[in-house]
């Protein structure tokens, strides 16, 4: 099957002085599940938003199942941003009917499901619940959908331990071969055994390209220990 | 339960650590189906993937072996899982020698010494 993301030459700078990413080359295949790691400030939610149509590129092209991102690929990209767009004010169910609407690929039953493992109370409004909680209904929501590429940024920092192994598992539930999952995380331990590949950006570039299992043979420590070494303060 | 897998060693290898040590310690036993690919990522918390390599490893040195409609069995060739089980008996052996030559104790001592406490656990 054809690669999943494909970036060429990928640079974004908000004005002209400085690049928020800088000549990007990428090639994501399908069935994994990928890591975005690096320091606050190095690029990852830059480069998401590009992915997600949210922003322009200044120059380079990205390919999403072979399409610049638009309408069509957010037909196949399930997006989970770093801040909520919802409407607080609305009842979680009807934020349910409202994604069940807006996306072929959305399943009610898996939604509710998930909601109720979690024991979330469908008819609460969101602004009613816990940052810990709307970060959970988002998830579900996100996860919800049969997508080919899913792009979390920062899915599991504001939830308890108990509900993280809960949405990883949840991740690992929803793997399938067509389909690729990419992470942006800090939470690096916590994720690193359900990750394939991990990706290193500093300052705007990529600068590893590697699964977890090459990185541990190739230099004996875990991924979380060379992020700390390679983006020592 | 999330296997307990430690940081620094690849995870594919710890994986087929344990599940050798699962079908020497009779958790599986010869002849035994083993639980599907994904069925074993989701139980040790592991990528699926990663989780395919090891069984594949495994595969290749004979302790599992698959079958085109029931998945991967335990071998039931008894001298290859009592070869295995010397095997791993040896590498904790080692490990032990080890730490006890950096101890400071002679051959002769840690003979001596393992013998008192294997009397005690009697």
């Amino acid at each position: 099957m054809n690669p999943i993301l494909e970036c060429y030459g990928l640079t974004k700078s908000y004005n002209k002085m400085y690049n928020a990413l800088h000549n990007l080359n990428l090639t994501l295949d399908r069935g994994q599940i990928i890591g975005l790691l690096g320091p606050n400030g190095s690029g990852k939610t830059t480069f998401i938003k590009l992915l997600n149509d949210v922003l322009i590129p200044t120059q380079g092209e990205i390919r999403i199942n072979g399409m610049t991102p638009g309408v069509e690929t957010k037909k196949i990209v399930s997006y989970l941003p770093e801040r909520t767009y919802l409407d607080e004010t609305m009842k979680v169910k009807d934020i349910i009917q409202y994604f069940s609407d807006f996306y072929d690929n959305f399943s009610d039953e898996r939604a509710y499901q998930m909601l109720d493992d979690l024991q979330i109370d469908t008819n609460a409004r969101l602004k009613t619940l816990s940052k810990g909680t709307k970060e959970k209904v988002q998830l579900i929501l996100v996860m919800s959908r049969d997508a080919d590429l899913y792009v979390l940024d920062e899915p599991i920092g504001g939830v308890d331990p108990a509900a993280r192994d809960y949405i990883l598992s949840t991740i690992l539930n929803n793997y399938n071969e067509k389909a690729a999952i990419l992470i942006s995380t800090h939470l690096i331990q916590d994720i690193e055994n359900i990750l394939d590949r991990v990706l290193f950006i500093k300052q705007g570039q990529l600068v590893l390209n590697a699964t977890v299992d090459e990185i541990r043979t190739e230099q004996g420590k875990s991924v979380d220990a060379l992020f700390r070494e390679v983006f020592r303060c | 339960m999330p296997w307990d897998l430690d940081n620094n060693r690849p995870i594919y290898i710890q994986i087929m650590e344990r599940i050798q040590l699962d079908i020497i310690s009779g958790v599986y036993k010869p002849g035994d189906r083993l639980p599907s690919v994904r069925e074993l990522a989701l139980q040790a918390a592991v990528n699926p993937n990663t989780m395919q390599k090891a069984l594949s490893e495994l595969e290749r040195s004979g302790i599992v072996y698959s079958k085109r409609t029931s998945g991967r069995l335990i071998t039931e060739d008894e001298s290859m899982l009592n070869h295995l089980k010397t095997e791993l008996a040896e590498e904790h052996i080692h490990v032990f020698l080890e730490k006890m030559d950096k101890l400071g104790f002679s051959k002769e001592e840690i003979l001596a010494l393992t013998q008192e406490q294997l009397k005690e656990a009697k």
